[in-house]
């Protein structure tokens, strides 16, 4: 709609859109970052009469503003790529310590049904120890904003459980737990509960006294105002604090396997360590990595669809960090 | 729609009504003793220096600001607290960033359990009459000030309330649709006999719409003057404009307002 919005994306769109002058707003599901250009459009300005709103974005026109999103990481990691395959190649580091992209690649190729069934290991309890933190971190966030009891009585031991290193407690839980899948997941419900309960009470608390003052007028009861106001108000706190649990819920996991496994990626970090295995070594951290970005978008989407009208999504801006 | 209540008693009480706020800086007296008895089916306007505790007054018949002293009534029953036989226009919009115009308007009947298709058909009745039609998925940003404004006002008439608080609704509105609002205003207050307390800084509004002006002073806020309004009840917007008893109250207001910020 803005002249400044048809580059790349929109000069692909155009061809295909018949009456081009449409709204290039993201739209509620379009996918994930649409880069910095989030186009101003998204405030339509209608005529006053008749109007109503703009038409969803096709399905071209989302894979077009999906494909714009991804040109400029995809330019960042390929230069990366090459700056490391210049590195490795010409020896400026030993090769021992430093492999080259072609040998790690060939390690992932021939190991990948071993190296899958690690990643899938770990990437389980990376998911069920976000979601439960999630759970457990919403319920506890719900509790402390609503009651100054439950604030007092809570706070103190949520942020003890935050304060204290997990790394050192990793082996207390390997003992009680056993080398299962249990202590892995208690680690990372345990590292990624803290950020979803601080970004929680902050949503919550941060709704517009006068939104309540209204609710008390319609008079609604506790669990109306919670549900239609307070709730969805807070999503994007809550989304924020999501996002960035998801990404510690990795680490909670490998943390948990480094102290005591028999699978995972962690497991296999420390054997790798201990061979002198660079390529597999490198495998392996780009596959944790992976898992982490992986996790990170799937929530940012699971952001693009649920509050498609707040700001921070409105003026284009991605990767909100809490 | 529902019918007027019964022409008995009052419909709002205030008396001796004095608000203190207390922050950790300053204590701040908003009110000071103000008394006003408002009987069902009145059209009271407020006007006063900003700051006088206009606001104020209308939470407290709200029952969402707690008097320091005094007693306040709303349909004969003493406020306690929150109060649901009313429909509320903050003096911002208020509303949900998440839902369109019209989402925002059902809110009402959501959080009331009201019938579904009922609350829809007047919702749309509502829309049609504000001029909010084609708006009806627009969400709060994408809406004027003034849009938001008719939004908030349609939601506060959504399930016919007998008593109606409105603080400085048409403010952000231009001069021609607020005429226009003024007016449908007045015909829905006519129609329904609802008691209408509506807080404006706009002379000609208090005076088009009121049957009674109420006149506060600058802060802390007492009543320093009630004019009755002695025009027809139905009114029309142009021959109220040329009316000379129009003008005469007009100009008192204004004279009264302005040595009262004077003296201040
Ligand atoms: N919650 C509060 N805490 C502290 N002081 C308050 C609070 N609410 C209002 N006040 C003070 O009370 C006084 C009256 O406020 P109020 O909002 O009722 O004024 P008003 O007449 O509506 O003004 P305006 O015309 O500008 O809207 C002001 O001095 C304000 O600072
Ligand atoms: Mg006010």
């Amino acid at each position: 709609m803005t002249e400044n919005s048809l580059d790349t994306a929109g000069r692909q769109a155009a061809a295909d859109q018949a009456g081009g002058a449409r709204a290039t707003a993201a739209g509620p599901g379009g996918v994930g970052a649409d880069g910095r250009d989030g186009t101003p459009s998204s405030t339509v300005v209608k005529p006053p009469t008749g109007g109503g709103r703009p038409p969803r974005p096709t399905l071209g026109r989302r894979a077009v503003t999906f494909a714009d999103s991804l040109w400029r990481p995809a330019l960042v990691l390929a230069v990366f790529f090459a700056a490391w395959w210049f590195v490795a190649a010409r020896e400026y580091v030993p090769n021992y310590l430093v492999p080259t992209p072609g040998q790690v690649w060939e390690t992932m190729t021939t190991q990948w049904s071993e190296l899958a069934r690690h990643t899938v290991v770990t990437l389980y309890e990376t998911v069920l120890g976000f979601v439960l933190a999630a759970a457990l971190g919403l319920v506890t966030a719900v509790a402390i904003a609503y009651s100054r009891t439950l604030d007092k009585a809570l706070y103190p031991i949520v942020l003890f459980a935050q304060v204290i290193p997990k790394i050192a407690i990793a082996p207390l839980l390997v003992v009680w737990f056993g080398l299962g899948l249990t202590p892995k997941i208690i680690l990372a419900v345990l590292i990624a509960f803290f950020p979803v309960v601080i970004s929680g009470v902050a949503g919550l608390r941060s709704t517009d006294p006068e939104l309540l003052d209204l609710a008390a007028t319609m008079g609604a009861g506790p669990w109306r105002t919670f549900r239609k106001i307070r709730f969805p108000n807070a999503l994007p706190h809550l989304m924020a604090g999501l996002k960035v649990a998801v990404t510690l819920a990795v680490v909670g996991a490998v943390v948990g396997e480094f102290v005591g496994a028999s699978e995972g990626l962690g497991y296999v970090l420390l054997l790798a360590n201990g061979n002198l295995d660079a390529p597999l070594l490198f495998a392996d951290l780009i596959l944790m990595s992976a898992i982490g970005i992986v996790l990170f978008v799937l929530v940012e989407i699971a952001e693009a669809l649920l509050i498609p009208w707040h700001a921070s999504r409105r003026a284009g801006v991605s990767l909100t960090t809490s | 729609m529902t019918a007027a209540p019964a022409a008995t008693g009052t419909a709002i009480g205030m008396s001796g009504l004095t608000v203190r706020f207390t922050t950790r800086r300053s204590q701040t007296t908003a009110l000071d003793d103000v008394s006003l008895d408002i009987e069902p089916g009145e059209f009271v306007t407020i006007v006063g220096p900003s700051g006088c505790g206009k606001s104020t007054l209308l939470k407290i018949v709200a029952g969402l600001v707690k008097p320091t002293s005094g007693d306040v009534s709303l349909l004969e029953r003493p406020v306690r607290g929150p109060q649901k036989e009313i429909g509320f226009v903050f003096q911002k919009a208020a509303l949900l960033e998440w839902r369109g115009a019209r989402a925002n308007i059902l809110l009402q009947a959501e959080m009331r359990g009201m019938d579904r298709a009922q609350a829809a058909r007047r919702a749309d009745e509502l829309i049609e009459m504000t001029g909010l039609t084609g708006f009806e998925k627009a969400l709060p940003h994408e809406l004027s000030g003034g849009m938001q404004q008719r939004v908030a006002l349609c939601r506060a008439l959504l399930h016919s309330p007998p008593v109606l608080l409105m603080d400085e609704p048409f403010g952000a509105l231009d001069a021609l649709t607020r005429e226009q609002m003024n007016a449908e205003l007045h015909r829905i207050w006519r129609e329904t006999g609802t008691t209408v307390v509506l807080v404006t800084h706009s002379i000609a509004e208090a005076v088009f719409l009121g049957t009674r002006v109420v006149v506060m002073s600058p802060r802390p806020g007492r009543i320093i003057r009630t004019f009755p309004v002695e025009l027809p009840a139905h009114r029309d917007y142009a021959q109220v404009m040329s009316d000379p008893r129009f003008d005469r109250l007009a100009t008192d207001l204004r004279g009264l307002l302005g040595s009262a910020a004077a003296n201040h």
